[in-house]
């Protein structure tokens, strides 16, 4: 498997990038490509904190509407685009920064419980001062190109797994999973809980905003208070989960199957994914911490080796192999 | 302008009552399970479509009518619990807190696409004859729906305070809610225990979510919102005392009732989160009251 893994790595992402050019390639295709580039960004972006540092942060929302709120706003206003884009993601980090340590004070639940509060306030806020919907002027709309989104949802998802992958094999990445398995544990061994959880939250929230700035880009009109909505973080958390928490995968397998169901299923009956997602996660809560991947893993394992029964420091391996990729 | 605030005042007490009700099940079943459920909004939502769909089917009065909801919500509770939050009472706290919340929060979304599936996302609401009926006392208007909202959430209170402080079962729920490991050694049945106090959390979402569809509205997407009134109250109030819930509950509805007075309509929700994540801060490790038994 494992050496098969960088050949078929090049080329889905070979074909990735030639899709657009084929003569094939509609419209249609490229969206759901978007949204599932959109989704798995969020979704990776959250897994970088709860993942790897293990703070459930139910107000991702925030950092995704403020991204997508300063890029929208400042583009429309004929600023350069990637300007634009860059200060959605900084303003989500500065955000992240100001209300990082205050909220990263409170520990597990309470951290859930106020974030989603933060995230309720401010979308209660954008709501009061933005009521009005935010559609793309005429030159722009002329412009308009469904090309130069996808690849620009396509290389922040990339990015945001290369830093992952970066991440888990960095000291930093260490001090995190060390932060998640036991706090006070990671604190007697010399890293600083804090200052790892915050890093986590930082980066997090950065990639959070730049993937609403993608979104910003892509949707030709949509409420400013959209953006803000928790349906973004309940749906960052779903896929994640679904897909497998703290892998780096996870949250891309997540994705596909969220938008693979949602679009499939959701054209006949609205709503009806959400039904099938939350049972889903239910059960992955209950019984399959691992999520599609752990169902994966099982599924070919109980293929592979029936005779001889894989020694309990190997499955200890295979485990520990699969938390991290 | 004195009457207009005075006015405000009693709005927001009525509409408090509602908030403390609401928080009242959520509370009880915190403080007892250490489980945090975030499903309890819907719950509160569905009994209020059961109000709704007794009302215009067969024409039963909302306030009589909670003589069904309460039991068909108790029973939802139990399935609940034995179907799902059960599983999670054999985890550490910490862990079972966290994973109640992921449950509640699937749950939530089971629930309110259900909802959406069969009852559409159209808002709903119960109007009984009554329904603009209004007392005048000293030039200030009393709408009768909302004066029986709050004697239908007083009576709640009282109730559940002396069915926990005067039976049997209710001393159990105490007991377990001080220290379930002294609960067990004493006889008392902890499992059975936790399955009466969130069935009659349930119960309680029910009787709120009846007041609310009688005199506000119901839409497969308010529990969010009932969740987080609930949550603030809570915090607001601690744990471990049914009438400080329920007070909690009327000093959110007056200080919104205040503020959407001073700043504006749109500011109302705004003032309670703020509230909130004020006294989160302030708190951050002993939020639910200071009653800290390990």
């Amino acid at each position: 498997m494992n050496r098969l893994k960088w050949p078929l790595i090049v080329i889905l992402l070979a074909a990735l990038l030639l899709l657009p050019q084929l003569p094939w390639s509609s419209n249609k295709t490229l969206t759901i490509l978007i949204q599932l580039f959109i989704v798995a960004a969020l979704a990776s972006s959250w897994n970088i904190l709860a993942g790897y540092a293990g703070q459930v942060n139910l107000g991702h929302a925030a950092f995704f509407g403020l991204g997508s709120l300063i890029t929208r706003l400042l583009w429309l206003n004929d600023y350069p685009f990637i300007l634009s884009f860059l200060a959605g993601g900084a303003v989500a980090t500065i955000f992240a920064l100001i209300v990082g340590a205050p909220a990263l004070r409170l520990r597990g639940i309470y951290f859930a419980i106020g974030t989603l509060a933060l995230a309720q306030a401010l979308h209660l806020t954008v709501g009061n001062i933005l009521p009005g919907n935010s559609a793309l002027p005429g030159p722009k709309l002329a412009g308009y190109d469904l090309v130069p989104r996808y690849y620009l949802a396509l290389g922040l998802l990339i990015v945001i797994v290369v830093t992952s992958v970066w991440l888990i094999h960095s000291r930093l990445g260490l001090g995190m999973l060390a932060v998640r398995e036991d706090e006070a544990a990671a604190q007697s061994i010399g890293v600083n809980v804090f200052r790892h959880k915050l890093t986590a939250f930082v980066i997090s929230a950065f990639f959070a905003g730049l993937t609403g700035s993608v979104f910003a880009y892509f949707h030709v009109s949509y409420y400013y208070q959209f953006t803000f909505t928790p349906i973004w973080t309940f749906d960052a958390v779903l896929v994640t989960f679904i897909g497998g928490i703290g892998a780096i995968t996870g949250p891309l397998a997540g994705a596909i199957f969220f938008v693979l169901v949602r679009d499939v299923l959701a054209t006949n009956l609205t709503n009806f994914h959400l039904i099938i997602f939350g049972l889903l996660f239910i059960l992955v809560v209950l019984i399959l911490p691992g999520g599609l991947l752990e169902l994966w893993d099982r599924v070919t394992r109980l293929g592979k080796t029936t005779p001889p029964q894989p020694s309990t420091e190997a499955a200890a391996e295979m485990k520990g192999g699969g938390e991290m990729v | 302008m004195v009457e207009t605030i005075a006015q405000n005042l009693i709005s927001g007490v009525l509409v408090g009552a509602l908030y403390g009700l609401a928080a009242l099940g959520l509370s009880l079943v915190f403080g007892v399970l250490k489980i945090l459920n975030v499903a309890h909004g819907e719950l509160i939502m569905i009994g209020g479509y059961a109000a709704f769909w007794i009302f215009n089917l067969y024409g039963i009065d909302p306030f009589l009518a909670l003589a069904l909801v309460m039991p068909l919500l108790f029973a939802a509770g139990w399935l609940l619990h034995i179907g799902l939050f059960r599983t999670l009472v054999q985890f550490d706290e910490e862990q079972r807190i966290k994973n109640s919340l992921l449950i509640g929060f699937g749950l939530t979304l089971v629930l309110q696409s259900l909802a959406i599936q069969f009852w559409t996302a159209d808002e709903r609401s119960i109007t009984t004859a009554y329904a603009t009926m209004s007392l005048s006392f000293l030039g200030l208007r009393l709408p009768v729906i909302r004066l029986a909202g709050l004697v239908i959430a007083l009576i709640a209170v009282v109730g559940l305070e002396l069915f926990l402080n005067r039976t049997y079962w209710g001393k159990a729920i105490r007991a377990t809610a001080e220290n379930w490991q002294t609960a067990a050694l004493s006889g008392i049945n902890v499992q059975n225990t936790y399955l009466l106090t969130f069935s009659l959390g349930a119960a309680l979402a029910g009787v709120a979510g009846t007041l609310i569809s009688v005199g506000f509205s119901v839409s497969p997407a308010i529990g969010l919102q009932w969740t987080l009134k609930a949550l603030i109250v809570i915090v607001l109030a601690g744990l471990g005392s049914m009438i400080g819930t329920f007070l909690g509950g009327i000093l959110l509805g007056v200080t919104e009732s205040l503020s959407a007075y001073f700043f504006g309509g749109q500011y109302r929700e705004l003032v309670g989160l703020i509230i909130f994540l004020i006294v989160l801060s302030a708190r951050p490790q002993g939020l639910f009251g200071g009653r800290q038994s390990e």
